[in-house]
């Protein structure tokens, strides 16, 4: 309990991601400030605060997506294990691979749902049906849908129901074996009971990748991450352990946030 | 009350729940004032009409714990509230327990009220009397510093406990020489050093009470923490 509420700024522990004095801008807008923070490694860091804060769009620096946006600009650096990711050396595809991203909204293929799972893997130039077999069936295990759709893998993913396209999707992502999963709210289209087999399902995944959730449900964020970034206008306003963020925060904002004041 | 920032909720629902608990606990300690003052004049008083009132108005005391209970069930069921607003209702929470256990301790003073002392063993009350307005003054002030959650006469109040604790020993001292002198009279006094412990009782349950207070307001757990510890914590 008392470890829970004064606990200190993070953190001893291996860090999988460095944000070093990020600013980005689209156009002459700034649309992030000045952002360090470490995200850890076999850890679930949850994003949080309102809409337009930055939190996606720095969710999409860390995989350089902002980089598809005409007139983005970012300056500072990000790590990843200790390497800058905007090193000219860097292979962008290389990099998406690592660094994987579900969205709010499923998105799988117009595809079977085999295909779907088996499209990366393809890209990447696998094609022995065994191994192909075997890796499918492995990310849909791990995405806790296989048992669901064992049966049907030949039918089209558009058929599954929204939560099971969600984890088909995250399925799509683990089967190239990312390091960092991105999720951006990726239960914000799902009812209730799929929203927690997803929770369910980031437990288990932070024992192999580090995971970032962007999460406009404070509960969610409360009941899957260790440590919680509080965004506001572009700022990092506070990041901490989960635990001391939603019981005793350190700043004025988050407490307005967290409990739905005013700000 | 502002500084408090408990009623800016974006929902008017939520911040009317707040205050409509926030209420009742405020009623719900004036009660236990009135009981506990009552208390004390029924048996400085030798009125035993008043003493059977206390007796009685116990129940309410726990009426009150039941609601306010009820209500911060709900309010966590609907609201899941966070950070600031989970500690005030963990400190209600916890308030509300250590109040209705000092209700208790009132209804056994009024119940030694009841008892008929001849003049020599009235004597003996009036070693209450102190500690009596003592502890009474410890609750007003704690219950005081709740509705304005304010730690500084929160942290005067956990220091008046010591103070209480010395005037406890000092009594049963004195009472034990009573009972050593004269034999006969230990039934009586014995009621009399019961009425004494359940007033000590009282001071350690209000100094818990500052110790939620502080807890709300600096997110510190300071149960258990040494005095120095405590006065840092509640600084910071």
């Amino acid at each position: 309990m008392n470890d829970a509420l004064s606990a200190g700024p993070h953190t001893p522990e291996h860090s999988k991601l460095q944000v070093c004095d990020v600013s980005l801008y689209y156009g002459q807008t700034a649309v992030l400030q000045n952002i360090n923070l470490t995200v850890p490694a076999n850890r679930v860091t949850a994003f949080i605060g309102p809409s337009g804060c930055g939190k996606s769009s720095l969710l999409r620096c860390f995989n350089r997506m902002n980089e598809l946006m005409d007139d983005s600009r970012m300056s500072g650096t990000i790590l990843l294990d200790g390497q800058d990711i905007h090193t000219p050396q860097v292979d962008v595809a290389e990099l998406r691979r690592k660094v994987g991203m579900v969205f709010q909204k499923p998105n799988p293929f117009p595809l079977s749902v085999y295909d779907n799972v088996a499209f990366g893997l393809q890209l990447q130039g696998i094609t022995r049906k065994r191994q192909l077999d075997e890796i499918v069936e492995n990310a849909l295990r791990k995405a806790a849908l296989w048992s669901e759709v064992k049966d049907r893998l030949h039918q089209s993913a558009l058929s599954l129901s929204g939560g099971q396209q969600q984890r088909l999707v995250i399925a799509r992502a683990i089967a190239i074996e990312p390091e960092i999963m991105l999720l951006d709210e990726p239960a914000s289209a799902l009812d209730p009971i799929s929203t927690l087999k997803l929770e369910e399902l980031i437990y288990e995944l932070k024992q192999q990748y580090s995971i970032v959730i962007v999460t406009h449900n404070m509960q969610q964020a409360a009941r899957v991450s260790d440590y919680t970034a509080f965004m506001y206008m572009g700022q990092l306003i506070e990041f901490d352990v989960t635990n001391k963020m939603f019981t005793d925060p350190g700043q004025q904002q988050t407490e307005d946030y967290i409990t739905g004041r005013f700000g | 009350m502002n500084k408090l920032n408990l009623t800016r909720h974006i929902s008017s629902q939520f911040n009317e729940e707040i205050e409509q608990v926030r209420n009742h606990v405020m009623a719900m300690g004036g009660l236990i004032e009135q009981q506990l003052s009552d208390a004390l004049s029924a048996i400085a008083n030798s009125d035993s009409e008043l003493a059977q009132h206390v007796i009685a108005n116990d129940l309410k005391v726990n009426e009150w714990e039941l609601q306010i209970d009820k209500e911060c069930t709900r309010i966590i069921a609907k609201r899941q509230p966070a950070a600031s607003d989970l500690r005030l209702i963990m400190a209600i929470l916890k308030t509300i327990a250590d109040l209705e256990r000092i209700g208790d301790e009132t209804r056994r003073i009024a119940k030694v009220a009841l008892e008929s002392f001849n003049s020599a063993q009235q004597d003996l009350l009036v070693n209450l009397d102190n500690l009596g307005r003592h502890v009474a003054q410890m609750l007003h002030d704690v219950l005081n510093a709740f509705t304005r959650m304010d730690v500084e006469a929160a942290l005067a109040v956990h220091k008046e406990d010591k103070k209480v604790d010395r005037e406890y020993e000092a009594i049963t001292r004195q009472l034990m020489t009573y009972m050593i002198e004269d034999p006969r009279s230990i039934p009586k006094v014995m009621n009399v050093l019961w009425s004494a412990r359940s007033l000590e009782r009282i001071g350690d349950r209000c100094k818990n009470v500052a110790e939620y207070i502080i807890f709300f307001v600096k997110g510190k757990v300071v149960r258990h923490s040494s005095e120095e510890k405590l006065e840092q914590d509640a600084r910071s």
